[in-house]
């Protein structure tokens, strides 16, 4: 148990009956009226990043043929434009970059 | 039973595989004396084509964020040091994240291994066993008293990972395809994934959050895993925190906790 | 502790068509298929998975694969035991594997003559083995394992290849011939491998399937193959699944079947995927070769096979 603190039974009652309330308060509304109504709390709070995407990102599958694509030598780590990461940003400014070697 | 066959044709051939530096093994031959060194390159590209594309299937994200030519290049140098050593390729690439983050090229994009360790979970929960979510009603038939022990267990698909960067957001920008909007990467955020039915879902968790869902994924019981979330975030509500992780299908029953 | 739930047991599936399938065309299973096939609702024909993408726990690609087998006959075909491989087969793999056979009742279940694992690292690539009496005995030895595991008899298909080993001491043709004389096994006869093959090789394909045992094929692969250039820039044919099957693969398939009669046959396209409708036409076309040999049959001329 936590030095700190430590969470009485009445704490966890109390808690556990307002998370019951709050998921049966779900219950009754519609699919888009309980996403309305929980949005703007659940984005602050528990927000959903990312659902569903299981048709364009279903991993990789076995392969039992060949590939025409010629990718198997080289060392070199190549240095190319095209990813979003110039558009994510630490905070001194610093953005994501790729360098050259 | 037969006896153990000593046969050295692919420990002939297979060390090349990996390794363009090596010759072509002296064991195959093409037709009529012709040459055989283009013939073993095509199983070369072969096998180091398919793990690279594998690695992006693995991780679109990644790629997307470091565009496809960085992502292969960085790619194979992980496909040479690493290959699988399991047949079954969605459980390739685990190695991966600890890879990009000592990958020299990767260092301006401290936060790109955190991605990759999202990704590598929303895969792992893809092909989860099957389980049907903690009903709500499980949980209003506990008394009082027993609630500071009460354990839950976890749904098999249930992960949850800690970020010092935005990774969450990161993830999620660049796992649905639309335009980039600047992210401001140095927001630590935490993420729940989960798949209740058939979805995986991602959720970014509040503060406190993910020291309660690892503390209750990981066995503490309800009181621990509060208590710890307190230490953790000052603020941090329980209430919402149980609603939370109930339903995204964190959990998928309850077990009373050890009576000691 | 309480009694934990136990995610439940799917059950087999239940067998809902008769075996052998008998002469239709299939089509390679994608998920990116799924809304389209299920959309279109049952049709003729039976879908082949690879075994080892279905080896997870659970999750969406067990839900598409029931949704599949409900209303179509299927085949499982494996890619990784690694039966060509002179190391002793995967306990684990072959258990999973057995299971799955199991679970969704195939109506066809292949693997490959060649290997794919060595010492602990997986390649993902079909490669080769010498064709010699060592060979023979450590490949009969698997495919004994894998037919006691699975109950059944496995297809054995016959590789595509861009090397030969030094030290093969026979055709491939009598190396195949014997496998299956001496474990039972029946064949899946890749006919675009063939015909790779055979140019990679400089033999003739139709002498190839001369020489092979014909009577013992229960399944057909046709694919797309792509063009690439040996050390000595000839011809150097990749078995790459990524686009139509060649008119010269179809020319031998229609000799195939004219000598051995329909068989269930595959259209493979596992690379650049088409849309459905695609690749059920090539599928289609198949189909036609197959119904016009039925119909010759029916009406009382007689397969020489």
């Amino acid at each position: 148990m936590s030095a700190k603190h430590a969470v009485t039974s009445l704490v966890l009652a109390g808690a556990v009956s307002t998370a019951l309330a709050t998921l049966a308060a779900a219950g009754p509304l519609t699919k888009a009226e309980g996403e309305a109504a929980m949005a703007a709390k659940k984005e602050k709070c528990f927000g959903v990043a990312l659902k569903g995407q299981n048709d364009c990102a279903a991993g990789p599958g076995t392969t039992c043929q060949g590939t025409s694509t010629v990718d198997f030598q080289g060392n070199a780590w190549k240095f190319v434009q095209g990813g979003t990461c110039t558009s994510i940003e630490l905070p001194n400014g610093k953005k994501g970059s790729l360098k050259p070697v | 039973m037969l006896p153990e066959p000593s046969l050295p044709f692919a420990a002939a051939f297979a060390p090349a595989l990996l390794d363009p530096a090596r010759s072509t093994p002296s064991v195959v031959t093409g037709p009529n004396g012709k040459a055989a060194g283009r013939r073993y390159d095509v199983y070369r590209n072969n096998v180091t084509v398919s793990l690279i594309d594998a690695l992006a299937a693995v991780y679109p994200a990644v790629q997307r964020i470091t565009g496809p030519e960085f992502f292969r290049a960085m790619a194979r140098f992980h496909v040479r040091s690493h290959p699988p050593t399991s047949p079954l390729l969605f459980e390739y690439g685990r190695d991966f994240p600890a890879f990009i983050e000592a990958y020299e090229h990767a260092q301006d994009m401290p936060w790109l291994a955190d991605v990759a360790r999202i990704e590598r979970a929303w895969l792992d929960a893809y092909h989860a066993a099957d389980a049907a979510p903690l009903s709500p009603a499980r949980l209003s038939a506990v008394t009082p008293d027993h609630l500071a022990d009460l354990v839950f267990v976890p749904h098999p698909a249930a992960r949850c990972l800690r970020s010092q960067y935005a990774a969450v957001t990161i993830f999620a920008a660049n796992r649905d395809g639309a335009p980039l909007p600047r992210i401001d990467a140095s927001t630590p955020e935490d993420a729940l994934i989960t798949r209740p039915a058939f979805d995986v879902t991602v959720h970014r968790l509040p503060p406190g959050g993910a020291v309660f869902a690892d503390g209750l994924i990981s066995g503490l019981s309800l009181g621990e895993a509060a208590a710890s979330a307190l230490d953790a975030a000052a603020g941090f509500d329980i209430a919402a925190n149980i609603a939370g992780l109930i339903e995204a299908g964190t959990f998928i029953s309850l077990a009373c906790g050890d009576p000691s | 502790m309480s009694t934990v739930i136990q995610p439940t047991r799917p059950a087999a599936m239940p067998l809902r068509f008769a075996m052998p399938i008998g002469g239709v065309a299939g089509t390679s299973f994608k998920p990116e298929h799924l809304a389209d096939i299920l959309e279109a609702g049952p049709r003729r024909g039976f879908f082949e998975v690879h075994a080892e993408n279905y080896m997870g726990d659970g999750g969406p690609p067990h839900r598409a694969l029931e949704a599949i087998r409900r209303d179509h006959p299927l085949s499982l075909h494996g890619v990784c035991m690694s039966i060509g491989g002179p190391r002793p087969l995967d306990k684990a793999h072959l258990a999973r594997f057995r299971s799955l056979v199991a679970r969704y009742q195939p109506a066809l279940v292949s693997e490959h003559l060649a290997w794919s694992t060595h010492e602990t690292s997986f390649f993902n690539d079909l490669l080769p083995l010498p064709y010699t009496e060592a060979t023979l005995a450590c490949v009969c030895d698997h495919i004994d394992q894998v037919q006691e595991a699975i109950r059944r008899p496995l297809l054995l298909e016959n590789p595509s290849t861009y090397v030969a080993f030094r030290d093969s001491a026979m055709r491939e043709t009598e190396f195949i011939r014997a496998v299956t004389e001496r474990t039972g096994c029946g064949l899946l006869l890749d006919v675009n491998n063939v015909f790779v093959s055979a140019t990679n090789h400089g033999y003739s394909a139709l002498d190839y399937l001369a020489d092979f045992p014909l009577s013992r094929v229960q399944e057909i692969h046709l694919a797309g193959h792509a063009e690439q250039a040996d050390d000595e820039g000839d011809l150097l044919l990749i078995d790459s699944h990524d686009g139509p099957v060649a008119d010269a693969v179809w020319k031998l398939y229609e000799i195939v079947i004219q000598r051995r009669g329909a068989v269930p046959t595959l259209i493979e396209w596992d690379s650049k995927i088409p849309d459905w409708p695609v690749l059920q036409a090539e599928a289609a076309a198949a189909q036609a070769i197959l119904d016009r040999d039925q119909a010759a049959v029916f009406a009382g001329e007689r397969h020489a096979a």
